[in-house]
């Protein structure tokens, strides 16, 4: 642990590091979403005690190296094969825990096959999907997810239904597929919406650990760099113009006794 | 002693299947193309019987990831294909060059290019001996001939993907997979076993950090970003292609003292065995040089050749020539090499390849 997050003589440690995440330097942008992500990923593999056997496969976006930070077994998939890729590692070796952590542009666009088809066959892996409605690493482009009227280095007038079609909504695909048996559509915004999250990834590693079927989550994320503007207002973003397009919830828990409920209510009734 | 009862009369894409599997295959992942229909539906039912897993692909570049995962877990895995399946997994067979990742590719060629036919050819010797995918990397390509040879290639195929931590494409075409023969299905002599095969993959393969020697994560990657490390990582991968040269093979007939030597791969060069046999009954100098390596490629053995007397060389394939570049480039300039090609879908029988044989003995034109 690095001498700055030590306790030092009279002061109590309350906020630890997770053993599973490294300490190297961020090489994210201020204010990106990726590192809450990923310490929630890691969180979740320590505490459930997944990780010493957990293989993550990394895919092609700005968490390209997320291997450099998530510290289990890896490797490195093809732009959007990651879930075909896991796939192999899972049917390789079913005794481990295996989970792909893509991008909107990894999974919505390129990889949207090889996602939906994994999901289908209900192959036992966790799929976490990290949507900030761009192309972060090559600097801003349309993403599948972006909304309409959002202005991108590729929709210089905006996003237009009648030219570039619309949002791709994933969790709600997801959630019609027989092999999935867990979808659910978070956010990063703030602390209570984080604490969700984390609840979701726990969740979805759980049901892969009990070899329940496909398990995914969403997290929609902010990119203040290519949405040019600073964190606080791309998290006021998120809420304002992000969930009302991709409204938050469990849309799919074949765990749940009751039907799910498709709405921010869910998740505002968490502890 | 007889070995009838071993023999069972199958077509050369079952040999592949039941050779995979006497090798150690584990894993097989695949999206149906003709003509090597016969590979996944095999592995269909015989793969889940011995507790291995089969997975139907949505497309060949899910198959080739599929096996890029299972690779990097260290398990004998292969996938199949055929000429346009094969060139929508040139991407991940780099990935899995550059992560120096294990994996066995079947190819049985159909006719090209774009959907082409469904016949024989061999017009994909470029693609998978020069390689399609991006970057400076070499895949080791086997080229059998026989449905025997099928059989006996997979054991080689997987000896060498793990040995070398490298994709090895098995090339087939129509006539190699889909012809029924009598096939021994015993592993060869010096075969590795499945537990010999798996032993190979301790060091690197993925498996979940608390299983390793050292419990510490392990990442299987192609992207070296920091300055120079590229350069270092392609360096030792020149390295190891050097190395690869030295498991270069070729079968030769009747060369010793042939005037002429026709060189040629797979079921062409099966014909053209033939061929030269007929014509060495009927009292002409004309030997066989059959590379059953196609990377490397047997450079040295053909340059052998050119040593011991005033020999002309006549490359024969079903493209419109690919080989005969690489036999020039053996050659050097240094005997005359002629060439002879046959149009896809064409089943040539060996009086075929009489004439042009003959012509080239007798000094015919240099291409």
């Amino acid at each position: 642990m690095s001498e700055l997050l030590k306790a030092r003589a009279g002061e109590k440690l309350i906020f630890d590091h997770p053993s599973v995440l490294s300490e190297a330097v961020t090489h994210y942008c201020p204010g990106c979403h990726h590192g809450i992500a990923h310490r929630l990923v890691a969180e979740v593999l320590e505490e459930l005690e997944l990780a010493s056997r957990a293989i993550m496969v990394a895919s092609v976006g700005c968490s390209v190296i997320s291997y450099d930070y998530i510290s289990v077994d890896s490797v490195e998939s093809p732009h959007g094969r990651a879930c075909a890729v896991a796939t192999g590692v899972k049917r390789a070796r079913p005794d481990t825990i295996v989970f792909t952590y893509q991008g909107d542009g990894d999974m919505g666009a390129i990889g949207l096959a090889e996602s939906l088809h994994a999901a289908a066959r209900g192959e036992h892996i966790t799929a976490v999907f990290v949507n900030n409605t761009v192309y972060g690493m090559t600097g801003g482009q349309m993403a599948p997810t972006t909304l309409l009227g959002q202005k991108t280095t590729t929709t210089p007038m905006g996003r237009r239904m009648e030219l570039e079609g619309g949002p791709v909504h994933m969790a709600e695909m997801m959630s019609q597929l027989a092999g999935v048996a867990y979808a659910e559509r978070c956010s990063l915004d703030s602390v209570r919406h984080i604490r969700a999250a984390q609840d979701a990834i726990r969740k979805a590693f759980s049901i892969q650990a009990k070899g329940l079927g496909f398990s995914f989550v969403e997290l929609l994320s902010g990119c203040p760099t290519n949405w040019h503007m600073d964190p606080v207002r791309a998290n006021t973003r998120i809420r304002e113009e992000m969930i009302p397009v991709f409204p938050l919830g469990v849309y799919k828990d074949i765990t749940a006794q009751a039907v799910p409920v498709i709405a921010d209510k869910v998740v505002e009734g968490r502890s | 002693m007889s070995q009838a009862p071993e023999r069972i009369l199958i077509k050369g894409n079952e040999a592949i299947v039941r050779g995979a599997l006497d090798a150690g295959c584990r894993c097989y992942f695949g999206y149906p193309i003709t003509p090597q229909n016969e590979i996944p539906e095999a592995f269909s039912s015989m793969l889940p019987e011995q507790g291995g897993s089969f997975v139907q692909a949505e497309s060949e570049l899910a198959a080739v990831n599929m096996l890029l995962g299972a690779a990097a877990c260290g398990i004998p895995a292969m996938t199949s294909s055929s000429s346009c399946g094969i060139a929508l997994m040139q991407e991940t067979i780099s990935y899995m060059a550059g992560s120096c990742v294990p994996g066995v590719i079947v190819n049985m060629m159909r006719g090209g290019p774009g959907l082409g036919d469904i016949g024989p050819s061999q017009s994909d010797y470029f693609q998978a001996v020069k390689g399609g995918g991006n970057g400076d990397h070499r895949n080791f390509v086997l080229a059998p001939a026989t449905a025997q040879e099928c059989y006996d290639m997979m054991f080689s195929a997987f000896a060498l993907a793990f040995k070398y931590r490298n994709p090895v494409m098995v090339l087939g075409d129509a006539i190699v997979g889909q012809m029924k023969e009598p096939v021994r299905c015993v592993p060869p002599k010096h075969a590795l076993t499945p537990e010999q095969l798996m032993q190979q993959g301790e060091d690197w393969r993925l498996e979940g950090y608390d299983r390793h020697a050292v419990p510490e994560p392990r990442v299987l990657r192609s992207l070296l970003l920091k300055e120079g490390q590229l350069a270092a990582h392609n360096r030792s991968l020149h390295e190891k292609y050097s190395a690869m040269r030295q498991e270069a093979a070729a079968e030769q007939v009747f060369c010793d003292d042939a005037s002429l030597v026709v060189v040629a791969f797979g079921s062409i060069a099966r014909i053209a065995h033939s061929a030269v046999r007929h014509l060495r009954q009927a009292g002409h100098k004309v030997g066989l040089f059959r590379p059953t390596t196609l990377y490397p490629f047997p450079e040295e053995a053909l340059r052998a050749l050119i040593s011991s007397g005033k020999r002309r060389f006549l490359v024969i394939e079903q493209n419109l020539g690919q080989m005969v570049e690489d036999v020039r480039l053996a050659i050097d300039g240094q005997a005359p090499v002629s060439w002879h090609g046959i149009l896809p879908d064409l089943y040539v029988g060996a009086e075929t390849l009489r004439a042009p044989i003959l012509e080239a003995l007798e000094g015919g034109k240099h291409v």
